[in-house]
């Protein structure tokens, strides 16, 4: 493939600082996101969710509701079709339909305080509040479960009698709460700890965290007689919403078209499907528009967290820092239903280093919560907190610097990952290199201060992705992708576009179409877009200039082959022929043959693989144990950065949620496994006051596989963070920090419990 | 349902509605003056995406009620611009790249404006207070600061 | 579905007699910061509202010669404002304004934050140590009530059918006198405080202890006076001792709960901290004084 990087092209807007295409919307309040469409004649609905964290449904009378002034419909999940189970044992498939179907509306059981049970459409949204509590569902509270290692006891509350775990030997005879084990490996472990030096054992807890966007989930359906649908919605991926819709309510796909709205906020979590097929079945039983937005409450209650995860970790080096061997087992919270990120957790481990000899294994565990969704580098952040520690403390024990030991130990190209992914052309040593000569790596640091640090590994993933980009007469050009802009893929789109062809971007509208327009495109997700669909511009504005030349071709009545396109124009190299610009071609295209247009639909590979490191200062309060993060900087091998503001920004958004995650963020339940911090004021995300700047140190390894060099730059500045936290605050108070989140009381409580040690 | 009739000032205009008690200013704007451009994050006043000015003060529009405003003068984010101009806050939110997703940025443009006015020189901290009370969950809030610091020195500017 | 009715009173008799009609149907409105949220997740359900902000006592802040009247309805950020009345008693603005965030400083009132009743109010603890009192308008005429008397429970204060509070006094500040007021957060700004921690201190003229009063808050159904403070202070400067026997009865004086905002243990410790720290900050603002 052409790589201009390789070629030493000097670009023209290809790392260039431009404002955003979406910008003026959004600063004028323009941009119209999920819940502010109005389409005429609507209904609205709201959903009776679960007061209980696990119960039988025994009996649901809607009558009441049903009979009350301006209530329209009621749905349960009588009204949506049953979709049967998978015979056991399952094989790893975790898009199960028989889950999404009873988590969207519960069937036998409810197995978290506020999964959906009944949806109902009114006139407004204040009488189907009302509407939702007339309602009359009957309960058998059964016993509840909400943390993994309890959850895989043989004697645990179960949550799924279907359910027997998947990947062991011999088959159990008895249903578990662990769906599934993944295993990984390589070498023999009991002969690399033979050789190690020194080992250390520790276990490491994280809490499951909300993945916390701004806007809360919002729809619209509005189903017709012909059984066709258009689905406004906020999403990260519209073409999954539609195939998921279509399948769970056993429509013809093609029969739903899906807008994907402006998005506020997803980082993962809105990839599923949760109010969407409600709000359609709603629409196909009144005949009427029906809009449904979540509550922030709802938001905690009933969306996706990231995993909490409890691991075992155990890493062995000789005196030099050579890591001998590592053996890991992570037990993962699905949530209600199978399917945590237990495989990516496997894969994120060790990948950043050379380790001889690994044992791996993880635990898939259902538990009475949400069912777990996507969140930045899904898996990930915790492993690397589990390993990642473990290696600070090897280092420490050895009396070696702690990016030394990583150094040591590194992937290099020609390295593999635990799953077998060989690295190409990385950046891991270039990072490294980069934090070592940094002046904040040996900055003087103040009294109660420490400094941290950790490597994140991401592997990325291309995927399914189609444009279209269509040249109009007067030379702009309108490229659609079908992926909606969650991180600035609109201006990467554009630059990529614009540099392509050697235009101005301002001749490029980029655009996120829907559904009905486009071929199918997987998910904004897994920091995919960039790369993958950014090939897909790439290739579709190729085929224009492709076409372009042609057109010229034709005009000068000469071969093909003698027209290049260099800087926005058709060029031949005979005298007497004056280039034909771009705008100039597309106001002959259509009286000389027709319309011109460029289409790519692709299943990009070759997605390289990135490494984030990161140094934090923190100072602890040793009186309270507060943590205030005081100096921030993230290294970051990002490929080749297109837009480079958009980049800094993933990696400052990326590190300021990771230190939610360590210090502050998590799940409150009480006794009844009822969720305590429904909200914003304490669920408590980072405010701007808790956060100093975060410096982005951009580092251009670029990866071969894509024409500019791209790798995915959003997943790995989350994964370090709450290790490299961690770490700081062990460094701060000598003491080792091993559970999430290091709130006050917990480093309050491991100062003094360090102090009576030393007393 | 008793339904009160209400005279306010939004971005300059008269405006007239009515609405019934429990509505709150941010319900009237969205559901029935349709100005959709302050958001709804979290109704309870702890994202500040409904960020509006009444009567010269920054509140979140969530936690006023629509039948207190009979007189009262109000600015949102569809006032910010005049007419095709941008507020130099809004020029500098798009030249540092001060958003993402943009869903808090009308809130939060708001809060800046109403912070600039009362200070016109802050400090890097107090800007970050002075913008406590709105989440973003993008950014990570660097860029909007240094946004905010880069429009005060403009502002400054062109006032002296 | 309750039709909920909306009034705006511009006395106070009406809103007695408005309040009385309705009976326990009535709240009074004033930033509504909390009442909105309440309402909005179904925790109250009212008929009728009484906006108070258009009563002119509500809104005064009168420095008289012998005592500070503040309006219930003044908002944190107009307290904050009032230079003179930060000057004289800068460890009650500095509570109320420590409540939520700038837009919510512009609508949260210095009454609806006593009336509310949160054992956690930022500004009870202040109050309680600047002794403040309640001025409560009701059908029977007006009475005063300390600040630590009106509140009788989580949630709960001692007025009765048709009463509301139409200011705050607090009484004019003793020479040598300082007063402050400090919370604990797990973040920098928009949580409630796990602990709370309000001190009023006056000097001899030969800088030891003349009177102290410090109140915690959120470490007790109500805000708690703890009442070996003053035993412990006065006569005394600020040494070590001192501070360590404060430290002592501020955590001897919590009887916290677990909840999502902290620990027993947690509350209990910090509450001893925070006691130390406000006592150094009322201590200082005193000897300039």
């Amino acid at each position: 493939m052409n790589n201009k990087d390789s070629a030493g092209t000097n670009f023209k807007w290809v790392g260039k600082r431009t404002r955003r295409p979406d910008g003026p919307d959004k600063v004028t309040g323009r941009a119209r996101y999920g819940d502010d469409m109005i389409v005429p004649g609507m209904l609205h609905a709201k959903i009776l969710r679960s007061p209980h964290a696990h119960a039988k449904i025994l009996s649901i009378d809607t009558s009441k509701a049903r009979a009350f002034k301006g209530v329209k419909a009621v749905v349960t999940s009588a009204d949506i079709p049953d979709h049967p189970l998978t015979k056991p044992p399952y094989g790893p498939i975790i898009t199960d339909f028989h889950d999404i179907s009873c988590n969207v509306l519960a069937r036998e059981k409810v197995l978290y305080d506020g999964h959906a049970i009944a949806g109902v459409a009114a006139t407004s949204e204040r009488i189907a509040r009302a509407a939702i509590k007339l309602i009359e569902v009957e309960y058998e509270v059964l016993p509840h479960v909400l943390d993994p290692l309890e959850a895989s006891k043989p004697d645990a509350p179960v949550l799924h009698d279907h359910q027997y775990t998947h990947g062991v030997d011999p088959e159990p005879e008895k249903p578990s709460n662990v769906f599934r084990v993944v295993t990984g490996g390589r070498g023999d472990v009991e002969k690399g700890f033979a050789g190690a030096d020194i080992i250390v054992e520790r276990e490491f807890s994280s809490q499951p965290v909300h993945q916390g966007y701004i806007e809360p989930q919002a729809c619209i359906a509005t189903a017709s007689e012909d059984d066709s649908v258009e689905l406004w919605t906020t999403t990260q991926g519209h073409f999954v919403i539609r195939a998921f819709c279509a399948r769970l309510l056993n429509m013809d796909m093609a029969r739903i078209r899906v807008t994907a709205s402006e998005i506020g906020g997803g980082f993962g979590g809105k990839n599923n499907i949760y109010a969407e097929p409600v709000a359609i079945r709603l629409s196909q039983m009144t005949g009427r528009p029906v809009r449904m937005v979540m509550s922030r409450s709802e938001v905690f209650r009933a969306t996706g967290p990231a995993s909490g995860t409890h691991t075992r970790i155990r890493m062995g080096a000789k005196k030099d820092g050579t890591i001998t061997a590592a053996e890991v087992d992570i037990y993962n919270q699905a949530g209600a239903f199978k399917g945590s990120p237990v495989g990516r957790s496997i894969e994120t481990f060790f990948s950043a280093y050379t380790i001889e000899n690994i044992r791996a294994s993880g635990y898939d565990v259902c538990v009475n919560r949400p069912k777990v969704a996507a969140y930045r580098a899904p898996g990930a952040p915790m492993a690397a907190f589990a390993a990642e520690g473990t290696i600070n403390e090897l280092a420490s024990r050895l009396g070696m610097d702690a990016v030394d030991i990583r150094m040591k130990n590194a992937v290099r190209e020609g390295d593999q990952s635990l799953s077998g992914i060989k690295y190409g052309q990385i950046g891991l040593l270039d990072v490294l290199e980069k934090v070592k000569s940094h002046e904040h790596y040996s900055a003087p640091l103040g009294p109660n201060q420490g400094r941290g640090f950790a490597l994140g590994y991401w592997m990325h993933g291309g995927g399914l992705s189609s444009v279209s980009a269509n040249l109009l007469d007067d030379g702009t050009i309108a490229v659609a992708t079908g992926n909606p802009d969650i991180g600035g893929s609109r201006s990467s789109m554009r630059v990529m576009a614009a540099e392509e062809l050697g235009i101005d971007i301002e001749m490029i509208k980029p655009i996120v179409a829907d559904t009905g327009s486009m071929g199918y495109s997987h998910l904004t997700a897994g920091s995919r877009t960039t790369f993958a669909t950014g090939m897909a511009v790439i290739n579709a504005v190729r085929e224009i200039i492709d076409k372009l030349r042609a057109l010229a071709a034709k005009k000068w009545e000469i071969p093909v082959e003698e027209i290049t396109w260099e800087a926005g124009q058709a060029e031949t190299g005979r005298d007497g022929i004056k280039a034909l610009s771009l705008k100039e071609l597309a106001g002959m295209a259509t009286k000389m043959g027709g319309p011109i247009a460029g289409h790519s639909e692709i299943n990009a590979g070759g997605a390289g693989a990135a490494f984030s490191a990161q140094l934090v200062d923190v100072e602890v309060d040793p009186e309270t144990g507060f943590v205030s993060p005081k100096r921030y900087t993230v290294f970051q091998d990002v490929g080749r950065a297109i837009s480079p503001d958009y980049v800094e920004g993933q990696i400052q958004g990326g590190a300021v949620q990771g230190i939610g995650w360590a210090l502050n963020e998590e799940y409150v339940y009480d006794d009844q496994a009822r969720l305590q911090n429904t909200g914003f004021l304490d669920y408590r995300m980072p405010v701007a006051s808790d956060v100093p700047m975060i410096d982005a140190v951009l580092i251009e390894v670029p990866n071969p596989n894509h024409p500019y060099g791209v790798r995915g730059v959003g997943e790995p500045p989350i994964i370090s963070a709450p290790a490299a936290v961690a770490n700081a605050v062990e460094n701060a108070i000598g003491i080792t920090m091993s559970s999430l989140p290091l709130s006050p009381p917990k480093v309050l409580n491991a100062i003094e419990q360090g102090q009576a040690e030393k007393d | 349902m008793a339904r009160n009739l209400v005279t306010a000032t939004i971005n300059g205009d008269e405006v007239e509605f009515t609405c019934s008690t429990e509505q709150t200013l941010l319900d009237v704007l969205r559901e029935d003056l349709h100005m959709m451009g302050t958001k709804n994050g979290c109704g309870s006043g702890d994202c500040g995406a409904c960020t509006v000015i009444l009567n010269g003060r920054p509140v979140n529009a969530c936690l006023v009620l629509g039948v207190e405003l009979d007189g009262a003068n109000i600015e949102t984010i569809e006032g910010m611009a005049k007419g095709n101009e941008l507020h130099p806050l809004q020029q500098k939110f798009l030249d540092h790249a001060a958003l993402q997703c943009g869903i808090c940025t009308p809130g939060i443009l708001l809060m800046a404006k109403a912070l600039l006015e009362k200070n016109p020189d802050p400090t890097e901290s107090e800007v970050r207070f002075g913008l406590a009370g709105n989440l973003c969950r993008c950014t990570g809030y660097d860029k909007i600061v240094r946004a905010v610091l880069d429009a005060a020195v403009e502002m400054r500017a062109s006032k002296s | 579905m309750v039709d909920l009715r909306y009034e705006s009173p511009e006395t106070i008799e009406v809103a007695v007699a408005l309040l009385a009609a309705e009976g326990q149907m009535a709240r009074v409105f004033a930033g509504g910061t909390d009442l909105l949220v309440q309402m909005k997740e179904e925790l109250v359900e009212p008929a009728l509202l009484v906006d108070i902000k258009k009563i002119s006592e509500t809104r005064l802040i009168a420095i008289d010669p012998d005592q500070v009247r503040i309006g219930a309805a003044v908002t944190g950020a107009e307290l904050g404002e009032n230079e003179q009345l930060k000057a004289m008693w800068p460890g009650v603005v500095e509570a109320v304004e420590l409540i939520g965030s700038a837009q919510v400083q512009g609508r949260a009132t210095i009454g609806g934050n006593l009336c509310n009743a949160s054992p956690a109010a930022d500004s009870v603890p202040a109050l309680i140590a600047a002794e403040a009192r309640a001025v409560i308008a009701g059908p029977d005429g007006i009475r005063e009530v300390p600040v630590g008397e009106f509140l009788t429970g989580p949630g709960q204060t001692s007025l009765g059918l048709g009463e509301f509070v139409t200011s705050i006094t607090l009484p004019k500040p003793p020479e040598h006198g300082g007063d402050a007021y400090l919370r604990f957060i797990p973040r920098t700004e928009m949580d409630i405080a796990v602990v709370g921690a309000g001190l009023s201190v006056v000097l001899n003229p030969d800088g030891t202890c003349a009177a102290a009063r410090l109140a915690l808050g959120a470490v007790a159904p109500t805000a708690r006076l703890v009442e070996a403070a003053s035993e412990i202070m006065v006569g005394n400067k600020l040494d070590d001792t001192v501070l360590e026997a404060l430290s002592a009865a501020a955590s001897e004086t919590c009887s916290p709960i677990d909840d999502k905002r902290g620990t027993i243990e947690f509350r209990t410790k910090v509450a001893g901290v925070l006691a130390c720290r406000v006592a150094k900050i009322a201590w200082r603002r005193a000897e300039n004084n």
